[in-house]
């Protein structure tokens, strides 16, 4: 949506500015970059934003626990044993897991947003989010399903449809509306095959494939952090360093294999680089919605750049959904809370109050109206 | 897209003759028709010469032809054996027989939602494609599916309803009351509904809704289980009444469909040059989203989300009829209860015991057709 309104005006301000970047050269000159310092000082702040978050959810829950218990559980692992329990084996892992997530799909919605131009742009086009659905779904009905198989089960899903609709659409080259069509046509009936599915099981295990559907970090632990940060090790630098062609490829392919860019090349490491950011955010917490979507544009926005750059993508990305996990977790708390205090407002009955909501919930309700807000407050601009 | 071809280049006064096929042989002289198929769709639609009319129309009548087959043989197949003389008898007789109940309650209502949901969804579809200059849009896309699912979530879980007549009516004022919204938040800019301002407002307003259903659905299984049943689309059970109470929206949003083909036509060509040829374009649009509304509404309330259909369905028919909508819609509005019908009669055939949800077995079937005639196209165009 935001990119072709917002790139305009930041165009021009870059024009203006001279690009508002800095040469930065270290080591008397044998490694030196050009440095954008706003984009330096959002990523600073949204690193920030994103530990202190991180503190907060380890301090607040059913079983609150202050500052000084928090460090010493961490740092010592003495003291209140519940304390040390809920601290170091539920609230840590998953808010690690909810910045290495967020910032997975914000970095993966900048390259495919980047790559095709398009603001709305996902790896779904390829059907890779409904083939993962499909894949958890299977699992979670006929194994019932560990985190482990569930992520195991949602990565092959989605790479065998990508796979199978890149596969149907080569024919002599892949056409790129074949591509759209073919991946349309997949996606729809996977779609019915999961509600098919979905009919077909136990309430129970329906229920527990709807949240993962939904997008949720409750009851993931260390395994799945770990799983993360090894996946992450070796997509993220590679990520980083390919995203610099970026730049280059949205000049348009003439001028940029006139630049020296081999584009084919160049388009297909990032794509794959994409889809495998995505499949690990996807596999450990499901398809959590609008971060991918949303973390680039806001980057752009922060950083007033002319593209979206990858790495304050990811901040932002990871910034948001710690916010989402914290919101999600503390909604019932706060209900209650206020139910307590305003008798009329008591929607939330005592068995709900320590229930965490699922955070794709958030992410879904929220995106959704700050896409409707940007609409809304954009209404004063032409038309386009 | 048919942005560059599409439309007579007529002003937009002929309200009656829309429906009807354009007059033939026109101006332009027949082309090759192997360029045509070339261009993917894409040649001056409607002066094709008298051979190229002669043939959609006969495509028309030939389709016509196989929905009327497709709703017989959807009255006479099922769990139960039934003849065809059996059938026959039991539409204008009514003797009391189990076989005559089965027909006239189960399966004669059931034939009917599925032709008018079906042909609704279609011509949904081609309305949305043209109005939103967007090939590939869907009839949910101003929020339709994720308003009719967000009340039926709301009924069961929190008001408390049950009964499936009841929903119906949930399901309709939802979906209406999402598009009014979505209208709202598209229109309120100084350019007017824009088709993206349109699609963003949709895709906008869905999101948040479909946000809201998972919340809501989390913690109560009982609306969950519901939910779930109703989210793939069926046309099972559905009684006798739900026909009359169909009838009426679908026939007004068939109507101003086809009303709408001549103006959104001109539409097609670009806002400024629509306004020159004389399309009222706010009114237009507005419209548009009137018999969307109304088509996706009672199909969504009728028989569940059913996705598929409207999508791809007036994507077919322009690879056979070119961009026109005079004649996109007909064939959208027969092709898409085809599609429909013979997915249900499958869904009912396939198992030994029991039948499938006619949602889940029409993108099953639907899909892979869709699937071989992209890959047998040399050129795809949308």
């Amino acid at each position: 949506m935001t990119a072709t309104d917002v790139a305009p005006r930041a165009r021009e301000r870059a024009a203006k500015g001279g690009a508002g970047t800095r040469p930065v050269s270290l080591w008397s000159g044998r490694v030196s970059f050009r440095a954008h310092p706003r984009t330096a000082w959002v990523c600073g702040v949204g690193l920030l934003v994103s530990g202190l978050l991180l503190t907060v959810s380890l301090c607040v829950g059913a079983y609150p626990v202050p500052v000084p218990d928090v460090a010493r559980a961490l740092f010592v692992g003495t003291g209140d044993r519940l304390a040390v329990h809920f601290v170091n084996q539920e609230r840590l892992p998953q808010a690690l897991l909810a910045i290495l997530v967020g910032g997975a799909l914000g970095i993966s919605g900048a390259v495919f947003q980047s790559l095709s131009r398009n603001p709305l742009a996902s790896p779904d086009v390829i059907g890779f989010n409904s083939g993962a659905a499909t894949g958890a779904i299977v699992v979670i009905v006929a194994f019932g399903g560990s985190a482990a198989q569930v992520a195991t089960g949602a990565i092959g899903g989605g790479l065998l449809t990508a796979l199978v609709v890149y596969l149907l659409a080569s024919k002599g080259g892949v056409h790129g509306v074949r591509l759209v069509l073919i991946g349309l046509g997949v996606t729809a009936m996977l779609g019915s095959v999961n509600s098919y599915l979905l009919t077909r099981s136990t309430l129970n295990s329906a229920q527990n494939a709807h949240i993962w559907l939904i997008g949720t970090l409750s009851g993931r632990t260390w395994g799945s952090v770990r799983t993360m940060v090894v996946a992450l090790l070796v997509l993220l630098p590679a990520t980083v360093l390919l995203g610099r062609r970026l730049r280059v490829l949205e000049l348009g392919d003439e001028l940029a294999s006139g630049l020296g860019l081999r584009v084919d090349r160049a388009r297909l490491a990032l794509t794959v680089l994409g889809i495998g950011l995505c499949g690990v955010a996807v596999a450990s917490a499901g398809p959590v919605p609008f971060v991918a979507l949303a973390a680039p544009q806001i980057a752009a926005r922060l950083t007033r750049s002319p593209g979206v750059s990858v790495v304050a993508a990811g901040v932002t990305g990871a910034a948001l959904l710690s916010a989402a996990h914290l919101a999600s977790n503390q909604f019932f708390a706060v209900l209650a809370w206020v139910g307590d205090r305003v008798p009329w407002l008591a929607v939330v009955d005592d068995s709900q109050r320590n229930s965490q909501l699922p955070v794709g919930v958030t992410t879904a309700v929220l995106g959704g109206l700050y896409l409707a807000w940007v609409l809304f407050n954009r209404r004063g601009e032409g038309r386009r | 897209m048919a942005q560059s071809t599409a439309g007579p280049p007529g002003p937009a006064r002929h309200p009656g003759a829309v429906a009807s096929p354009p007059a033939p042989g026109s101006t332009t002289p027949g082309r090759d028709r192997a360029r045509a198929r070339a261009a993917g769709g894409r040649e001056a639609a409607p002066d094709g010469g008298a051979g190229r009319a002669a043939l959609r129309g006969g495509g028309l009548l030939a389709l016509g032809g196989l929905l009327l087959l497709l709703t017989v043989v959807s009255t006479w197949v099922g769990t139960k054996d039934t003849s065809l003389a059996e059938v026959w008898r039991a539409l204008w007789s009514d003797d009391g027989s189990y076989t005559t109940e089965v027909i006239k309650e189960l399966r004669l209502p059931r034939t009917m939602v599925g032709l008018m949901a079906g042909a609704g969804l279609g011509a949904a579809g081609a309305i949305m494609q043209s109005l939103t200059r967007n090939p590939l849009a869907d009839p949910g896309l101003l929020g339709v599916n994720a308003g009719a699912s967000a009340a039926v979530v709301f009924g069961l879980g929190v008001v408390g309803v049950s009964g499936y007549p009841t929903l119906v009516w949930f399901s309709f004022v939802g979906a209406a009351l999402t598009t009014v919204v979505v209208y709202v938040l598209g229109a309120s800019g100084r350019g007017g509904a824009s088709p993206v301002r349109l699609a963003l407002a949709g895709a906008a307003i869905s999101a948040s809704l479909s946000g809201l259903i998972a919340g809501l659905t989390v913690f109560d299984a009982a609306t969950y289980d519901y939910l779930r049943f109703w989210m793939v689309g069926s046309l099972a059970g559905r009684s006798s009444d739900l026909v009359p109470q169909m009838l009426p929206f679908v026939t007004v949003g068939l109507v101003i469909a086809l009303l709408l083909a001549r103006p959104l036509n001109a539409l097609a060509l670009g806002d400024d040059l629509g306004r020159a040829l004389g399309a009222r374009i706010a009114r237009t649009r507005l419209l548009g989203v009137v018999a969307v509304t109304l088509l996706t509404g009672t199909a969504t309330a009728a028989a569940g989300p059913i996705g598929f259909v409207g999508l791809v369905i007036p994507l077919v028919a322009r690879w056979f009829t070119g961009p026109d909508l005079r004649w996109v819609l007909p064939y959208s509005m027969l092709l898409a209860p085809c599609l429909l019908l013979g997915a249900d009669i499958v869904g009912r055939v396939v198992l030994p015991r029991g039948e499938l949800e006619v949602g889940a077995v029409t993108a099953v079937i639907g899909a892979p057709v869709f699937i071989a005639m992209v890959r047998r196209r040399k050129e795809v165009s949308l």
